[in-house]
């Protein structure tokens, strides 16, 4: 597939938005400023921004509890999102949902979710609502290699099948359910996909850490979803820079080595794709930098608008419990 | 006067559910044989061949699966329609409408609308055993987020059927088998009941009795035969769990000074307890007696009938109760 420039230049754009947002919150969590739980997407912005890449405004995605690179690749506001995590009213859910639970329904975005696997019939209900409507729109279910042990991903997968739906149930391997190694978790013998191809939906197994192949992978399930051709399945392997949540590395837990996080440190997607953008002289070090630099000035207003934006008033506690 | 006409719990429940269907083509129907064979007790019966299979789609056996779907649908411009053949299945669903369902609008700040209607079986009597008999509302009824509804009657079921589907919150529907074939008159045409309005099915000053779903007609029944010891019995039927009106409750139990709360779930920290909590807290001074509680006992539902009947309170038990509120022992 040949990808030109504006496109690269977006890629590019979008990872490292991810990388830069997730930064930036993991500084203001040290700084007591994000206060709720945090569960930090580093290390795996390429499968998000390679996803969303693909899909249009309009399309469905469900999210997982380190979701902050869903919501950003889909279009989302890095103001409201940080905002959301420091809990002030001007975040996306008024400070009521924080990281677990951002969304942003206008743009397709039907939360990130605090529950393992809690995308999956969303995702697959929001398939069968395009479906109904005609719209054309297509759901992708992000989850990790956690949630396909849970019972539900079955469930879904055999309908989405039966029913056709435009649904892309996208796997992303970070070789860790909190604590536990994936090899330990999940039968290895075969991959995730094995699972999807039982239910007869094409799948694809793609270096999650690059964002050209993800973003490949996807275009593909997405024309097929399109078409009405129905579900597919896209797992992409990647890695896990920090610990499952703030305050958790890895070592003192015994899920992995330092030498172990250096390697795969070695191999994140953000600094490899610069590299081979440079490399393969398909953008120059001005054009990356302006792109950083829009990003900067972007991670600089939202901090800002937190500085900006107060906790809600208690009388709100009642609030929206009831549409 | 609206036109009314006569039929079951069941034929209301179907009324309702075409005529919805009729008016708003984003609803639509799922579950375990709603469609081809139009359910279990038939409530979907004829509803597939009038408006397809798109409208009223037989789902594989997922109740954890097609409610998920149901809520995503719901998130995005569909009104769902999804029946749990058994309550007891709900356990298979907890996720999706505990925690999915019951708090996307508040977790979203507003943002996520769930117009879900779960519709559901409850009780025994059917020696269905311990798996297909529970009542299971109190559940869903302590989760804020969620709406639960329980009709007694065909016009009720009718109505509050129809404002449940037009509800933009997720709203647990609970029917009672044994009470699908009661016969009532129902008002035609677009009629609905809104959700949170008790109803007092039958005037009386001695003693209120609050009953839900299939206990209202055995506090009927009870009320009935209490007027020839003349003992005047209220029946206050709340139709709705969530949200509750506490006010016709209060106001029953004001004025006749006894109450009696009668429901089908298990005894402990069930509805009756919640009931009789709010009674005792708010008309502690209007009170002569007591608040009373009858619910199922704590077991297990048997299979075996003789057993079965034992769990689930009666009217005699509700007469024997009431007697004594009055100092009277028989």
């Amino acid at each position: 597939m040949e990808l030109d420039r504006a496109l690269l230049r977006e890629m590019y754009y979008r990872i490292r938005r991810i990388r830069r947002f997730e930064e930036t919150a993991e500084e203001l969590y040290k700084r007591g400023t994000v206060v709720g739980l945090l569960h930090l997407y580093i290390g795996e912005e390429a499968v998000a921004a390679g996803v969303c890449l693909a899909l249009r405004d309009d399309d469905y995605i469900t999210s997982t509890h380190r979701g902050h690179g869903h919501v950003l690749a889909k279009g989302g506001d890095s103001k409201c999102l940080l905002a959301e995590l420091c809990g002030r009213v001007g975040g996306y859910c008024r400070g009521k949902g924080g990281s677990m639970h951002a969304a942003d329904i206008g743009l397709g975005i039907l939360g990130a979710n605090g529950i393992v696997g809690g995308g999956f019939g969303i995702a697959t209900g929001a398939a069968l609502s395009a479906k109904k409507r005609n719209s054309g729109q297509v759901a992708v279910c992000f989850f990790g290699d956690g949630a396909a042990n849970q019972g539900i991903f079955m469930e879904v997968m055999n309908m989405a099948a039966i029913w056709k739906l435009p649904v892309i149930y996208v796997c992303e391997n970070n070789t860790f359910g909190q604590y536990t190694r994936y090899e330990e978790h999940t039968v290895t013998d075969r991959p995730i996909g094995a699972r999807a191809e039982a239910f007869g939906l094409p799948t694809a197994l793609v270096d999650g850490n690059d964002v050209t192949a993800v973003y490949e992978a996807a275009v593909q399930a997405v024309a097929r979803a399109r078409a009405g051709e129905g579900p597919s399945f896209i797992e992409a392997r990647t890695y896990r820079l920090r610990g499952h949540h703030m305050g958790d590395v890895g070592f003192a837990r015994g899920y992995r080595t330092r030498e172990e996080l250096e390697e795969y440190t070695r191999r994140e997607p953000v600094g490899r794709f610069r590299n081979w953008l440079l490399e393969n002289n398909k953008l120059s070090e001005a054009e990356i930098e302006a792109v950083e630099a829009e990003i900067e000035a972007e991670m600089q207003e939202a901090i800002e608008f937190v500085n900006s934006s107060p906790v809600p008033d208690v009388s709100e506690i009642l609030e929206h419990v009831y549409a | 006067m609206p036109d009314m006409r006569e039929m079951t719990i069941v034929e209301a429940l179907r009324e309702a559910l075409a005529e919805e269907m009729s008016r708003d083509p984003t609803v639509f129907l799922m579950g375990e044989d709603v469609g081809r064979a139009g359910g279990v007790f038939n409530v979907t019966a004829g509803l597939q061949a009038e408006f397809g299979k798109d409208r009223v789609m037989d789902t594989p056996i997922s109740e954890a699966g097609f409610t998920g779907m149901g809520v995503g649908a719901a998130l995005t411009g569909m009104r769902p329609v999804v029946e749990i053949l058994f309550c007891d299945f709900l356990t298979l669903a907890m996720d999706q409408i505990v925690n999915q369902a019951a708090k996307l609008h508040y977790m979203t700040g507003g943002q996520a609308k769930v117009p879900l209607v779960v519709r559901t079986l409850m009780g025994a009597g059917r020696g269905a055993a311990a798996q297909h008999s529970q009542s299971l509302h109190a559940w869903m009824a302590h989760v804020p987020g969620l709406k639960v509804v329980m009709p007694s009657t065909p016009a009720d079921a009718k109505g509050l059927l129809k404002s449940a589907i037009r509800d933009d919150n997720p709203v647990i529907f609970f029917e009672d088998k044994m009470s699908y074939q009661v016969k009532g008159m129902v008002p035609t045409g677009d009629f609905t009941i809104p959700l949170g309005v008790a109803d007092v099915k039958r005037p009386g000053s001695d003693v209120t009795f609050v009953a839900t779903s299939s206990m209202v007609q055995v506090a009927l029944a009870a009320a009935e035969a209490l007027a020839a010891e003349n003992i005047s019995a209220e029946v206050v039927d709340p139709r709705t769990l969530r949200p509750l009106d506490k006010a016709t409750i209060l106001e029953s139990v004001k004025k006749t000074g006894r109450a009696v709360v009668i429901d089908e779930g298990h005894l402990s920290y069930g509805v009756t307890a919640e009931i009789a909590a709010i009674i005792a807290d708010e008309a502690f001074d209007y009170l002569d007696a007591p608040v009373k509680r009858l619910g199922a006992l704590d077991v297990p539902v048997p299979m075996v009938p003789v057993l079965e009947q034992a769990t689930v309170p009666n009217a005699e038990q509700l007469m024997a109760v009431t007697r004594g509120l009055f100092g009277r022992r028989y």
